[in-house]
Formats: C-alpha cells, structure tokens, sequence
C-alpha cells in the first residue's frame, strides 16, 4: 500500500518503492479557484526539499508547489499541462503533477499522515 | 477653489459627524517634528485665465515643428493625425476611465485593446501583440530580458544600428540582471557582422536602421534559430511597415516597436506607445498587459484582462516585469488612426512617405560635398556633409530650417560620425519645403 | 458549478427580459469588432495620390496584404462613440478605488498639453528652439521638490512602477559606488506587488515585514531584520490600509543607521501633499504618480509619469536626460559625462512624459500652495467622514481614524454567502464602480476605499448610503441577488478562467468553408 503524506504547504506525496507522485491536495485547488495554467519542470532536473518544484496559476493566482522532498525529476503529467481543469476535479488523482525518484527513501517520514493533514485543514478556519 | 466641491458648511458638517474638533486632529499620526506649520513656498492658486498665461508663455517660446520647414526623425516622426483621433480620446468614457480590472465597467478599454493587440500582430506579422508598453526603448529591453527568461541564456548582441537609447535602456536595465550586452560597433551603411554562440539569448536589430537602412533579417532569424537564439527586430518608425515586409514574415521572434507615427504627435519625446509582438508558444513569457476574448454569463462575447498572473500585482518578486501600466490613451489613438487609414489608406501614406524622402535625398546629395550613405531607405536617410553635421544643424536653424539630427547629437565621442546627419522626410513635407531646405543647406555649406 | 453560475442562471440579466431585435437596449448600443466591419479598399482619411518615384526600399516592398480593416470615417466614430459608452469613468461618478486617487481630470490641462508649441515639439530639435519646453520641466521639478522637500527630482520614469524601478536602481548604484553592495530589501506584508517586484529586478532578495495590530510596520519586527545586507527598506507612506506610519522618524532613523535606504512608494501622497514633506520624514527616494496625486488623466490605463525626489545622496545617479541650469540657462545633458557621470542611464526613449508634465503643472498652478494643502485635507476628510458613515455596517480593519482611505474586510459579510466579490458586482448595478478588492493582502477579502477630495458631500452620502444598503440586504440573506449580479450591464461576470486556460488574444477571419465529406 503506498504511503500517502502531506506538508503544510497542501502537497500531497504517494510513496511508491523508490519513487513519488507528487500534487496539490483538494484544500489547495479549492483555494486557488478554477486553475488555469500549470508550470511544471522537465524530466530529468533535480528537485530539493522545500524549494519550488512547479507553479499553479488560477485567473487571480500564482502559487509554488514546493517538493517535499528531494530527487531527480521522472515524470511530469503532460494532461494537466493541456487541461488544468483536471486539477481542481480530481486533485489526488488524475491531477498529479509529477514523479520523483527519491534521493532518500525514508524522506516522506517526517511529513504528515491523512489524519494529522486533516487536523491541520481544520485549523485553518 | 474651483476643483473642490466641499463648502466650508459641508467641512464642519462632516467633522461633527466624525466626530472630531478640526481636520489637524486627523492628522495626528504625523509627527510633530514633520507637520507643517503653514503653506510651502510656492504661489497661491491661480484661476485659469492666469494658469493659461503663464503656460501659454512658455510654449510661445519653443518653435513647433508645423511651423518651419521640418526634417527631424531620430526616432520620433511627424505625421498628420486626423482631427477624429483627437476628439475621440477626448471622450471623458476614454479620458477618464480607470485600467480595465471591472471588464463589466470597461468593455469600451478592451474591445479597443483587443482591436489594438490586432492591428499590432497584423502589422509586425507576429502572432500575437500586447496592450502596449511606455515606449519603443522600454519594449525594446522588456525584449531582452523576455529572451533572456527563455533561452536562459546570458547574452544579448546589439547591431551596431539600433537607436543609440534603445540601447542605453537595454544596458540599463542589465546592469541590474546580470545580463551581458554586447553592442557592436555603429557603422552607416555597412550591416554588422553578428558572432552567435552558445551564450547568446538573443540578437537586436532594427529595421529600417538608425542610419535608415533596410535589410532583409531572414539570413540571420535563420542563424538564430540554429544556435537556439531569438531574433528581436526593433521599429521606430512603424508607418514603414505599410511599405515593406513585415519582420514576422522574416522570422522575428520578438518585434519591440515605436507606435508613436501612428495616432501620437511628437510631445517633446513623450507620452509614446510602445509596441510588443511575439510568437504565441511565448506569449506566458511577455510583459505588460493583455486583453483575451471570453464569454459572459449570457454567452455574450466580451473581452477581460488575462493571463494577469504574469503580472507583478500577483507574481509578485516573481513577476515577468514590473510594468503595471500600459500606454492606455496614446495605445486608442494608435487604433482609431490605423482604423481610420486602414489598409489602403497606410499603403498610401507609406508610398506617400518614401516619395517625399526619394525627392529630397535627390535633391540634398546634389549639393556639392554632400553624400546619401543609404542603399535603400524609408523615409529617413543618412548623408555625409563636408562640415560637422552639428554646426549644418545649427546653421540651418538659424536660417528657419529644422534640418534633421546629427549622429554625433547620439555619439559626441565619434569623429568618424561628425560629419554624419539624419534626415527624416513625412507624408507632411512639401516640395517647397525640400526646395527651402536645398537652398538652404547650399548657403550653410558655402 | 460554482455557486454564482447556478444563481446566475436563476436571475438572468435584465437583457432576458425586454428582448430587442437588434440586441441592443435603448442607449447601450452593441458594436462589433473593426475587422467585421471591413469595406476593403475603403478609406477614413483622404491621402493624394503619391508622386511617381523610383522605389528604395532595397527590394524589401511587402508582398501580401496586411489584414486592415478599411471603413469610412463616419463608421469609425460611430465604433468608438459606441465603445466609450459601455465604459465607467470619473466624469461619470465616483471611483473608490484605494490608491488610485481617482480624482477629478480638469480640462485646462488638455488644453494646455495640446498647445503647438508642447505637442508639435520634437526631443531632438535643437534645445534653442526648445526653451520654453525645459522651462516647464523645471518649474515642475521645482514645484515637486519643494512639496517634498528633496533636492533633486528625476523626470523621466514614465510610470509609478518605472518610477520605482529608478529609485531602487540609483540606490544600488550608490551602494554600489561606496563599495557596500547589500543583498537584501525590506518591503512590509502590505506593499503593492511592484515593490518586491522592482527589487527583484534590481537584483536583491526581498524580505516581508510583519505588520503591527494596527496595520503599521512592526517597528521591532524591523530592527530584528534590519542587518548590514540591507540595502533599503521600501514603504508606502500613508500604507495601503490607509493609515500613517506614525513611527515612521524611529523608522527612518533605524534604516539610516543600518547603513540602509529609505525608499518610500508615494502612490499615497495625496493624503500629505502641502502638509507634511516626505524629506521631514527621512525619505531617501520617493516616486510620485502624477496621475494620481497631480489630475494627469488615467486614459483606460495609461500613459503614467512617476517622477522620482532623491535626497543628496542619490541625486548624482538620477537616470538621463538632465536638466541642469547651466552659464546660458537651462540645458539638457543627454550623455553621463560631467556632472552626470554617475548616472545609471537611461529608463526611457527621450526625455520623459513631456504631455503629463504639462497636465501636471496645470493642475498645480491652478491650485497652488493653499490648494494643494486643501487636497489633502479634503481628501482625509472625506475618507473619515466615509468611515464614520460605513463603520456601522462593515467591518473596519484598523479602528480608529484614517488617512484618505479606509480600509475593510470581510468579515461583515461571514455566513452570509455573500463573497467581498460579489458585493462588488452588486455595487456595479448601483452605478458605482467597486473600490479596491483583496488587496492589501493582509486582511481577508479586503475593501479598500479611496474617494478623493474631488467628491462632493452629496456624492459621498448616495455612495455610503447604497453600501449600507447592500451590506443589510447582504446580511438578511439574499445571498443569491448578489451572486446574480451585476444584471444592468451590457456584459455581466465574464468567464476569466477559460480566457485564461484558452487565451484568444486577437481577431483571426474566419477559416474558408470546407467541403463536408459526403
């Protein structure tokens, strides 16, 4: 079963053997409204923990989407690139952004579950 | 005072409602060390009769360019505007309205805007057009840095003909982003030997060229594009292009133009309208604002600012530019003139502006001493005089002649460009005007 | 669907209801575009056949056609009559939009700018023919340093971001020269986005400043971040939520003391002009929006002029041209060589928004030392009377007095389902134009408003009076009248988000009909 893990920045991470999927969470696109274009980078770059590894422009927004970890760039979602929509209708799913291969695979261990994710959306008011 | 509609009724009326004993009491954050006791140094309010005198004096003492024989280019062109354009912008709908962020309140800015980023791509022969910039000199560094952001490349080559303040913003603006500029040197009449590597973001020319010069860009969009560069062709006269092949049609990737011919007069150098093309894969790369055609909640046709998150009111730190405004009032002069020219009417014009400077490059190269450099040319040319073209121009203004600009007004540290003089001939200059000219330049010459 | 797409669905606009054969209602007219109104080979303006002469165009003559519309001139000021109707303008009503200062444009400034002797100049004619040109330059650069009271003034940033832009960059250049290159700017969490924006440009790494609970810069917060690698700290003063640093003396005396700048935004300026004198405030360099504080018209967006007053230390990096007063008068230094040999260069084709400057002066002139001090008391005046009229029914971010404008947020409109956006579209069908929406961004859903000083009392009574209407209609639950709305415009809530996705950013013909396939 992979690991699913989330930062406070609403990325969500599926942990896969050595590798991740990579998104923004339901929270993330109902904030940002309809989405309109995505930035994502080129296979084969390097990502690091913390800094931007994509960006999310809606109509009135740009956000970063940060890596949550770090690694080497595998896959990016060419779908969202022509179809943002696919976003904001199904964030964790056919709205992920990118793939990454993990330079530590214990990285996701310090990220939040489901459970504490949730508690920290219910802060946010 | 005439501007302020508050009696002193309605001021103590209001206080009371405030809630306060005075208007100072409102200004109390302001430190006690920085409030000013009483008024600054200046006069008292004037009434307009006396604002019109005082203003109306200093303009008396300038000579317009309509009243003498007038020859000046540079940059900066004299044209007709019909007396439409300027009653149209004068609409207080266009005068005073604000930037278009309420689209519902504003559909008269972007249909204009929409019409003018149109008129912009048709002309260039680019695929898409912005909503205007500050100037020519401004889109032409907005230009640069935009190649530099996609290529991620750290040079940019400047021709050696690109307006000598095109250039100097570009490097300006470089000082601050790390961005090398490479300018190669000035040299009329003979085109630039452009080196390209693996460095370079960009190459800038400028077509037709300071010196007026015409030159077929294809070779050298094809050599970009080889070593990954991008082609940035500048205009400063863009009523050249109802006469010749427009840079997109030879492989221009970026044109940062001057639209000030068209719908503008020549203000002293300013308000202009810069203008900004590019092709469509780069449009989320370009700067300033741009008007996008949608739907309303009625499925009406309507026209929004878009892709705003460019922009630095949203992106922030991490904006394509800073720029906020566009050129607004002189971007819908612009569109009303071209509409009112036309495809017919600009064609015309244009012809109607080579032949005037035809017949004077004739006529001034006749003059013993006195040589056209130009192969081929627009409406402006450059000649070579037997004096410095400095003391010419001062002579020539002297005897009531604007005779055009001198390179070294550009280059004072040129001796080989002394003797170098630009001259600019419009749809407004007449035979008797090229025939005072002759005369005399033939007397200053003497 | 979002929940204003299903309300408006069920309040069509007015237009569904009184159906007209040609689409149009009355006085709001349709017009299409200029490409489809094209009579190809037409004219709108009568040009004499050229005389014959043999082409120089060194073979380069355009091949095909340019796609331009031809129509007549009567059609084209039909089109743009029709156009300017569908806009909102201050000739119309009033514009509360914070920070823009949506004042009143006086017509002698058009008047004035048109004169031959300004609008048929050229920059390059020689500056003998031109005197009268760099006298009115001048006399604005005085007028502006002494209502800042700085000794220098740059004049050729063509806008307030310009503006900015050559403030940051002679501040660079001057640490620059001293040899003390700094990395980092300080910009409060309420700044405009062209602050940040500009200091990346220029380089630097920028820095946000916590504000205080009352909206001001967090003076520790400052002096925490305040460093050696700071090069400047850029404020608005009065700041976007319309209040004045009243610390601002500490402020300036803890950046001077760093080693820093200060670099003030003066889109605000309106509410201090003829009062206070930003150089009293410590202010290194401050940038003016002439067509904000000084009447120049905002012409749908543009043109702009952001002059730039710079304290001593900066003035010898102040970008070209020059205005120096010289052994024979006034003369224009165009190249950085004598006394401009420090200056950064050029931000600008030619010499500056020479038509604004004109607007500009007009407007100063016409109101002088004891006006201009009337506007700024007009303008707070009418902010505050605005604030006591509305604070009853919205929700004040900052209680207490105001400068020129007062800022709200959303919190009065919580559990109404009522959005800061959709009572704003309410306001569009009153006649008004919204104020400022979210932005500054440091309160939720923010309503910021500006009403100048050019409003009459009665003015201001309508507007408050139809805000407190709405904010009750807003909470005694018909959410759905203002997610419906606007209903009375010719265009109601435009679909941004496929404009964005899609964008369809100039008229294409239509492609030739193709044969279907039988």
């Amino acid at each position: 079963m992979p690991t699913l893990r989330f930062t406070k920045d609403h990325e969500w991470v599926r942990q896969d053997g050595d590798t991740v999927v990579i998104g923004i969470t339901d929270y993330a696109q109902q904030q940002l409204g309809d989405i309109v274009y995505v930035e994502l980078p080129a296979p084969g770059t390097r990502v690091e923990a913390g800094k931007e590894a994509a960006v999310v422009e809606s109509a009135k927004a740009a956000s970063e989407v940060y890596a949550p970890v770090s690694g080497e760039v595998v896959a990016v979602n060419d779908v969202i690139a022509g179809d943002p929509a696919k976003v904001n209708a199904d964030p964790m799913g056919e709205g992920w952004f990118l793939s990454v291969k993990l330079d530590d695979p214990k990285a996701l261990d310090g990220l939040m579950d489901e459970a504490a994710y949730a508690a920290f959306v219910a802060e946010q008011g | 005072m005439r501007y302020l509609p508050l009696t002193p009724g309605d001021r103590s009326d209001m206080l009371a409602a405030i809630g306060v004993p005075s208007i100072d009491a409102l200004f109390a954050d302001v430190p006690a060390a920085a409030r000013l006791p009483g008024l600054v140094d200046l006069p008292l309010a004037q009434g307009e009769l006396e604002v019109e005198r005082a203003i109306s004096r200093m303009a008396a003492k300038n000579t317009a360019a309509g009243s003498v024989p007038f020859f000046i280019g540079g940059g900066v062109y004299r044209h007709h505007v019909p007396a439409a354009v300027d009653h149209l912008i004068q609409r207080g709908e266009f005068l005073t309205s604000y930037t278009p962020y309420q689209p519902e309140l504003a559909q008269g800015t972007l249909q204009s805007l929409f019409e003018f980023q149109t008129q912009v791509a048709l002309l260039t022969g680019m695929e898409v057009a912005n909503a205007s910039l500050y100037d020519g000199a401004t889109a032409c560094a907005e230009a640069v840095a935009m190649a530099h952001r996609i290529t991620r490349r750290g040079k940019a080559v400047l021709s050696g003909a690109l307006h000598p303040h095109y250039r100097e913003v570009c490097e300006t603006y470089a000082q601050f982003s790390g961005l090398e500029i490479v300018t190669l040197k000035p040299m009329p009449g003979i085109a630039d030997p452009i080196d390209i590597d693996i460095e370079t973001a960009c190459v800038v020319v400028q077509y037709p060229d300071f010196f007026g010069e015409l030159r077929d860009c294809s070779a050298l969009a094809a050599r970009c594009h080889l070593a990954g560069a991008l082609l940035i062709v500048v205009v400063t006269e863009i009523v050249s292009l109802g006469a010749v092949k427009p840079p997109g049609a030879m492989g221009a990737d970026i044109v940062a133009a001057e639209g000030q011919s068209i719908g503008n007069a020549l203000n002293f150098g300013g308000p202009h309208v810069g203008l900004f093309a590019a092709r469509e894969q780069h449009v989320r790369q370009m700067p300033g604002r741009l008007v996008g055609q949608t739907t309303d909640a009625d499925g009406k046709r309507g026209w929004v600012l878009t892709l705003s998150t460019r922009e630095q009111h949203i992106r922030r730190e991490k904006a394509t530019s800073n720029i906020c405004t566009n050129a607004g009032l002189c971007a819908l002069a612009f569109t009303i003139h071209l509409a009112l020219l036309g495809e017919a009417g600009l064609a015309r014009l244009a012809r109607l502006n080579h032949a005037a400077a035809c017949n004077l490059a004739d006529r001034l190269a006749s003059l013993p001493g006195v040589s056209l450099v130009n192969d081929s040319f627009f409406n402006e040319f450059s000649l070579r005089l037997p004096v410095p073209a400095a003391q010419a121009v001062a002579a020539l203004a002297e005897k009531g002649v604007l005779g055009g600009v001198a390179a070294s007004r550009f280059y004072p540290e040129r001796d080989d460009l002394a003797d170098l003089l630009l001259v600019a001939a419009t749809e407004t200059t007449t035979p008797e005007d090229i025939d005072i000219y002759g005369k005399a330049l033939a007397e200053v010459l003497r | 669907m979002t929940s204003w797409s299903q309300a408006l669905s069920a309040h069509p606009g007015a237009a569904a209801e009184t159906a007209t054969l040609t689409g149009n209602r009355g006085l709001q007219l349709e017009e299409p575009l200029l490409f489809e109104q094209d009579s190809p080979g037409h004219c709108g303006v009568d040009l004499p056949e050229p005389p014959p002469h043999k082409s120089r165009l060194g073979g380069l003559e355009r091949q095909g056609p340019i796609g331009l519309p031809g129509l007549s001139e009567p059609q084209i000021v039909r089109h743009f009559t029709r156009l300017s109707q569908k806009n909102y303008a201050i000739d119309s009503g009033l514009y509360p939009l914070g920070s823009c200062t949506m004042k009143h444009n006086p017509r002698l400034n058009e008047k004035l700018a048109r004169l031959p002797g300004f609008a048929d100049l050229h920059p390059l004619q020689p500056t003998s023919t031109t005197k009268g040109a760099l006298e009115l330059i001048d006399t604005l650069a005085h007028w502006l340093k002494t209502l800042t009271g700085m000794p220098a003034v740059a004049l050729s940033p063509a806008a307030g971001a310009h503006g900015e832009l050559c403030g940051m960059m002679t501040i660079r250049a001057a640490l620059t020269a001293r040899g003390d290159a700094r990395r980092r700017i300080l910009v409060p969490e309420s700044a405009h986005g062209t602050n940040p924006a500009t200091a990346a440009i220029c380089g630097y790494a920028i820095e946000n400043i916590a504000a205080n609970p009352r909206g001001q810069v967090d003076l520790a917060a400052l002096k925490a971040s305040l460093g050696s690698d700071v090069a400047a700290l850029m404020l608005t003063n009065p700041n976007t939520c319309g209040l004045f640093e009243d610390e601002i003396l500490e402020i300036a005396a803890a950046v001077h003391a760093a080693g820093a700048f200060f670099y003030c935004d003066g889109a605000n300026f309106n509410a201090i002009v003829g009062r206070v004198r930003p150089a009293d405030l410590g202010i290194d360099a401050l940038h003016l929006n002439l067509h904000k504080t000084f009447s120049t018209p905002h012409g749908g967006g543009g043109p702009g002029s952001g002059p730039v007053a710079l304290a001593a230390a900066l003035a010898p990096y102040a970008p070209l041209p020059w205005i120096v007063h010289g052994d024979r008068g006034l003369e224009l230094i165009e190249h950085a060589a004598g006394s401009a040999a420090r200056s950064i260069g050029r931000l600008k084709g030619f010499h500056g928004q020479m038509g604004m400057f004109v607007r500009a002066l007009s407007y100063m002139m016409s109101h002088g030392a004891d006006g201009l001090r009337q506007v700024a008391e007009d303008a707070v005046l009418n902010a505050n009377y605005l604030r006591v009229r509305l604070a009853g029914a919205l929700s004040q971010s900052f209680p207490g007095a105001c400068m020129h404008e007062v800022l709200f947020d959303d919190r009065f409109l919580k559990d109404t389902g009522v959005t800061t956006l959709d009572f704003a579209k309410a306001l569009i069908d009153e006649g008004f134009h919204p104020m400022t929406m979210y932005f500054p961004l440091v309160v939720h859903g923010a309503l910021l408003i500006e009403p100048t000083e050019t409003e009459s009392k009665a003015s201001l009574d309508q507007f408050a009076d139809t805000v407190n209407g709405l904010a009750a209609r807003a909470k005694s639950g018909d959410a759905a009248s203002f997610q419906a709305a606007p209903r009375l415009t010719p265009r109601r809530r435009l679909d941004e988000t496929t404009a964005a996705r899609k964008p369809v950013l100039r008229w294409r013909p239509d492609p030739p009909r193709q044969q279907a396939a039988e």
